[in-house]
């Protein structure tokens, strides 16, 4: 047997290859079109609607104020849809479609398929925020030439870092249920309703801060682009002899970016036990 | 060192229900090995405990020695699978899908396309190289699976009913490659006993997650063919109860199994009458027979020994 013609791959070299082949299927997929078609979408009709209305609320200030309405009211959106299309079905995928029949059984770590498969779902996503930001810049110079507010590349940079996090919270996911709709679906609803209303109904209701909130780390994503920031905690009092006060928080740029390092390292440690452990059973 | 496949005491339970029961099978050198036992028997659970896909609940199983569970990475360096049609992602093409392995399994760069070529074109998938998997047929699939077992020169390669969802030809030409693969341990689970027959030197046989007996062919069948022979009666009609009583009343007949609806395996004893003769009578009952062959010495040792859940 020809031993010496064989080398022993490394780990680190199995993640970039899983890496490289699962890039090359989402970049052929239709999905990928989809998600930049909704991007194309969304930009196209804030694009004409703006050019058309001109409302105030994007124009009549300044450039920050134009930033803050466009894309930060949208980039959250993006994150949470490209990392559950991306990221959902990513290993429920490879057992409803047995393509792990495939992948899995040969001499390379489950760990490294679940971190190639990461980066991959995250580069794709990169290209869809870019994409984004790229289209509500040209939009932003458009009206307010000259300059591109520090705020905004921040912005961008929060943007990236809840993709992140969104994605391993997907990836774990995926790996939890056997479904791949079921997984995307989980994913969407979560990000998009179920968190939000856990930050509504903390804050306002039972007046705490929702620290363990994914959703309300990702508020400095658009926080950032008011000046001044938000105060931490605005109490509102109501009512009759001003008897209720409604709490509304936002998180301090540090502890957003702590929250979804948090949340990026918990699900990530959570996703791969899972897909450890997971039987190829059908 | 001989390539071998090893388990020991392995048992897989879902639940209160068990899969396999301690299983204890120990395949040592180049040769084909068989897989055999009924539909449950517990085939699959096997080879996906063997190549990391699922995990027993508990013994051991081991690739070359080596324990999957404890490394996988080394126990599968040298072992190559195809365990339940497997699927390929979608939007790559043969060659890509192919690629990916090789880089996986650590085949040099500047053999890998030549390899990639030789082993698309053993399965006959050549022309469809560059064209994405997506919209192939199942059996072509299939081909691109048997293609990818070939590739980084394994010295184990485990394969669970390869031949499925091919044609005729395809079954026939995968029967050829597998008879081709000299100086390696294949250990094929298959239905097909003619087919085993023809391609592998020693069976195991294993029904409710135990295993019956691991042997050469020859060995299996003389113990377990009894001393009698065995014939495979097919009818034009469905076999109905009155009509298995009349054949197993027929002179010299010892015992008769339906194999199928229009099948009945007729099972004779030779000193007392001889097959030309048995052949007469079933044809003298104007039952409809149409053909009548003799089964194989496998397929009577299978019979006999896995009668119970027929
Ligand atoms: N996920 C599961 N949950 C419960 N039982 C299962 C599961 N997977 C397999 N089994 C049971 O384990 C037993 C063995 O199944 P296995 O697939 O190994 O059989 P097999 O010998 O390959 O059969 P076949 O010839 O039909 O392919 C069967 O009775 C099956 O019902
Ligand atoms: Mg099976």
């Amino acid at each position: 047997m020809s031993d010496e013609s064989k080398s022993v791959v490394g780990s680190l070299a199995h993640v970039g290859i899983t890496a490289k082949y699962n890039f090359l299927n989402y970049f052929r997929a239709r999905r990928f079109y989809v998600m930049l078609a909704i991007i194309v979408i969304i930009t196209g009709l804030l694009t004409t609607l703006v050019g058309y209305y001109r409302p105030p609320s994007f124009v009549g200030g300044d450039a920050l104020g134009f930033y803050g309405a466009g894309w930060g009211s949208f980039a959250s959106f993006v994150v949470v849809l490209s990392a559950a299309f991306f990221g959902g079905d990513a290993i429920s995928g490879e057992f409803q479609n047995r393509t792990g029949y495939f992948l899995v059984p040969n001499p390379i770590r489950r760990s490294a398929i679940y971190v190639g498969k990461w980066l991959a779902a995250l580069a794709a996503s990169t290209i869809i925020l870019g994409v984004f930001a790229l289209a509500m810049l040209a939009n932003g110079l458009f009206y307010f030439p000259g300059s591109i507010p520090w705020e905004f590349v921040e912005s961008f940079a929060f943007a990236w870092v809840y993709l992140v996090a969104a994605m391993s919270l997907a990836f774990a996911f995926s790996s939890l249920f056997k479904s791949s709709s079921i997984s995307i679906l989980m994913s969407v609803i979560l990000l998009l309703f179920v968190f939000n209303v856990i930050d509504t109904v903390a804050s306002l209701v039972a007046g705490i801060e929702p620290w363990f909130s994914i959703t309300y780390a990702a508020g400095i994503i658009s926080d950032v682009l008011n000046v001044p920031y938000p105060a931490h905690k605005v109490v509102t009092s109501l009512g009759a002899g001003r008897r209720f006060t409604l709490a509304q928080f936002h998180a301090t740029i540090p502890e957003g970016l702590l929250i979804l390092g948090v949340y990026f390292v918990v699900m990530a440690v959570l996703g791969l036990v899972l897909f450890e452990r997971k039987e190829f059973t059908s | 060192m001989a390539p071998s496949i090893e388990t020991r005491q392995l048992t897989k339970s879902y639940g209160q229900f068990t899969a396999l029961s301690g299983l204890d099978l120990n395949i040592q050198g180049t040769k084909c090995v068989g897989f055999l036992g009924p539909n449950g028997a517990g085939k699959t659970t096997t080879m996906k405990i063997l190549t990391g896909l699922i995990r027993a609940t508990e013994g051991t199983a081991l690739i070359n020695g080596v324990d999957v569970v404890k490394d996988k990475k080394a126990a599968m360096a040298s072992c190559t699978t195809i365990i339940e049609t497997p699927e390929i992602y979608p939007s790559l093409t043969p060659k890509e899908a192919l690629s990916m392995l090789c880089e996986i399994r650590g085949v040099p760069r500047q053999e890998r396309s030549k390899t990639i070529d030789e082993v698309l074109a053993r399965v006959k998938m050549s022309e469809w190289a560059d064209k994405k998997v997506g919209g192939f047929s199942k059996g072509m699939k299939q081909r691109v699976n048997v293609a990818s077992t070939l590739l980084s020169d394994p010295e184990v390669i485990i394969l669970d009913e390869p031949s499925s969802g091919l044609d005729p030809r395809g079954m026939s030409e995968v029967r050829d490659i597998v008879m081709s693969l000299k100086d390696r341990l294949v250990f094929m689970s298959s239905h097909l006993l003619a087919e085993v027959t023809e391609v592998c030197q020693e069976v195991a046989m294993i029904d409710h997650g135990k295993l019956l007996v691991y042997d050469t062919i020859e060995n299996v069948t003389a113990k377990f063919a009894g001393g009698g022979g065995a014939v495979e009666v097919s009818f034009a009609g469905d076999v109905d109860e009155p009509l298995r009583a009349r054949v197993s009343k027929l002179p010299g007949v010892t015992s008769t199994t339906k194999s199928n609806d229009r099948h009945l395996i007729v099972k004779f004893d030779p000193a007392a009458v001889t097959q030309d003769k048995l052949l007469e009578s079933v044809a003298g009952l104007k039952a409809g027979a149409l053909t009548f062959t003799r089964a194989s010495g496998l397929e009577d040792a299978y019979l006999s020994l896995i009668k119970e859940t027929l």
